[in-house]
């Protein structure tokens, strides 16, 4: 089974991020579960949701308390929340932010993993040049693809287009290919 | 269609397919997503005919279900928490009356202190108000289980509650199968009522009764809630001929033919529990799971069958009777009356504490090895709890408890490791 936890703020899309990673999980064939940490939903607060994927049905409803995957959405959570709390020493962490994960102070966690396992991804800014708004999930979760090869890209714009509609659809898609491209390319190099 | 959907928005459809004339109701979590799934789908013309009323309480929205089910017209409703405890007056009105209405109860803690989170609380303190009250593991079977409901109570003229776990089910997106309108168009026929408010053919419901006949209406209440100990398994076994799935029935046992210890428990824990419970057998432990699904009408008879060949048992409930211990616990007890065993309640999620299989894999050691006393509560945080009982000893104005115990849990919690 694969758990992956999500830290963010209310109102960046945090529960809905685990949403679409369930629906894209499932769009692969596979088991997903998907639920918010049930916190007071205030816009700027902490919050935390949980999504896990597996080839069974899954049966366990506890909180993801040894996440395989950890996506923070914000990175100034670092300092207010132990985010890496559980991780598995095998895990992967995606960073929303623009700096490196020197800059953000993080080598001694990243010398602890695999190379390539703790990465950060400038995903506001690319949300901001595709639609207009600081909506950093759809981003990340191309960044995801990425960075696990666990769901694929197609997987992860059909996860999209389930949860939004339209233009937004489109625009979240094309910023969740971009941040998929762009770490696919720092990969190769 | 197999999807992948959150719960709320799946009990939406499905009630949806039952073909509701009137559904009143008024938000409040964890119950909100369904009834604004529900509006959508009346607004859009997609659940029609059927009219969608909002209403300013929750003692109104039982009030309009009530007048709405006497008119005739199959009537749906939502709510949780200090929602249903605001409905009550009207809840045993409901059932006095004998009309069919099919209300989810998206279980939530009642405060004070104020908790919007899972436990079974609210349900539990209307276990007597002569609803049947039905209890999901998953939100498939919460689907399921709604389509029962429907047929259950207009075969009985009884209401019927559908209880899911609040948060962990409703806004659990998880893959699940909707029937198709013509599966649920065979199962569930065209309501027929048994009493109508009819211009054409005039009669008055609800009678003043004195003491001439009062316990005789009371007493046909409960015979129609043992007649549903019959009709609940039937009904159960026509839905797994027709949708191909099991969901419903009075009880189901997971693992329990040999078991020495088995678990008793409601709701969605049994997942966690079945996880729990395979590790502990992988290890040599005889040990199953009872799920009660079947909360009211209570199956004795079936969870005496379940239970009697066991050593012990442990009932785990998510509510709690303070001075007294488990609400379950007491209807298990009654259940095993003249048979001696081991049993052991452990209170446990209450206001949204998350039951973890570890906590669980060290409660059921305990159990197994018979050190648990009679009444626990998983994960209690002794050392608050002691802290106030001190402070209380010391001080006269010890001032408000949850405050103190707020105040000094975040004491206890872990600073992040990462300095700014």
């Amino acid at each position: 089974m694969l758990q992956i936890r999500i830290h963010g703020r209310g109102g960046q899309g945090v529960v809905t991020a685990a949403e679409m990673l369930s629906i894209a999980a499932f769009e692969q064939g596979r088991h997903a579960q998907a639920f918010p940490s049930f916190g007071s939903e205030r816009t700027g607060a902490p919050v935390v949701s949980f999504c896990r994927i597996d080839d069974k049905p899954i049966r366990s409803r506890e909180p993801i308390s040894a996440p395989d995957v950890l996506i923070i959405q914000d990175a100034n959570l670092l300092h207010q929340v132990d985010v890496f709390q559980g991780l598995v020493p095998n895990g992967h962490v995606l960073i929303n932010s623009g700096r490196t994960v020197s800059e953000l102070g993080l080598d001694e966690i990243a010398a602890r993993m695999p190379p390539g396992h703790v990465i950060t991804l400038p995903a506001t800014e690319i949300a901001q040049k595709h639609l207009g708004r600081p909506l950093p999930n759809a981003v990340l979760l191309g960044g995801f693809a990425a960075l696990t090869g666990m769901i694929t890209l197609e997987a992860v714009v059909h996860g999209i287009h389930d949860k939004f509609k339209g233009q937004i659809a489109e625009r979240n898609a094309a910023a969740a290919t971009e941040a998929y491209d762009l770490l696919r390319a720092k990969e190769t190099q | 269609m197999i999807s992948q959907m959150e719960g709320s928005q799946a009990v939406a459809q499905s009630v949806a397919l039952c073909r509701p004339e009137v559904i009143c109701a008024y938000p409040i979590s964890p119950q909100t997503h369904i009834v604004e799934g529900l509006g959508a789908l009346v607004k859009g013309g997609k659940l029609a005919p059927c009219e969608f009323l909002n209403v300013e309480s929750e003692f109104a929205a039982m009030s309009v279900a009530i007048g709405s089910s006497a008119t005739g017209a199959r009537t749906y409703t939502a709510t949780a928490s200090q929602g249903l405890l605001f409905m009550v007056e009207a809840i045993y009105n409901a059932s006095g009356l004998g009309l069919p209405i099919v209300m989810t109860v998206a279980n939530r803690a009642i405060g004070a202190p104020i908790n919007i989170w899972n436990d079974h609380s609210d349900s539990m303190s209307q276990r007597d108000c002569g609803w049947l009250q039905l209890f999901a593991e998953s939100n498939q079977e919460a689907v399921d289980l709604h389509i029962q409901a429907f047929r259950l109570a207009e075969e009985l003229s009884m209401p019927v509650m559908v209880c899911m776990d609040g948060f962990i089910l409703t806004h659990a997106y998880e893959q699940l199968e909707l029937p198709s309108q013509a599966q649920v168009d065979r199962f569930l026929p065209p309501y027929e009522p048994r009493q109508v408010l009819d211009p054409a053919e005039p009669v008055s419901i609800g009678a003043m009764v004195g003491p001439e006949a009062f316990m005789e209406v009371r007493y046909l209440a409960h015979a129609k809630q043992t007649m549903a100990l019959e009709l609940i398994p039937e009904i159960a076994a026509e839905f797994a001929a027709e949708f191909g799935r099991a969901a419903g029935g009075l009880t189901r046992g997971y693992r329990i033919e040999d078991a020495e210890t088995i678990v008793v428990a409601l709701g969605s824990v049994v997942g966690t529990l079945e996880e729990t419970v395979d590790a502990l057998r992988d290890a040599g432990e005889k040990i199953g799971i009872l799920s009660i699904r079947s909360y009211r009408p209570f199956p004795l008879a079936a969870v005496r069958a379940a239970l009697k060949g066991a050593k012990r048992v442990v009932v785990l409930e998510k509510s709690f009777s303070v001075g007294m211990g488990g609400v379950v616990s007491a209807d298990v007890r009654m259940a095993l009356s003249g048979i001696q065993l081991n049993g052991y309640t452990v209170v446990a999620g209450l206001g949204g504490r998350p039951i973890t299989q570890a906590s669980l894999r060290r409660m059921l050691a305990d159990a197994v090895e018979d050190k648990l006393p009679p009444l626990s509560f998983l994960d209690l945080n002794r050392d608050v709890v002691d802290r106030q009982l001190e402070r209380e000893a010391r001080v006269r104005r010890s001032g408000p408890v949850a405050e103190n115990l707020l105040r000094d849990v975040s004491g206890q919690t872990k600073k992040p490791e990462v300095s700014a």
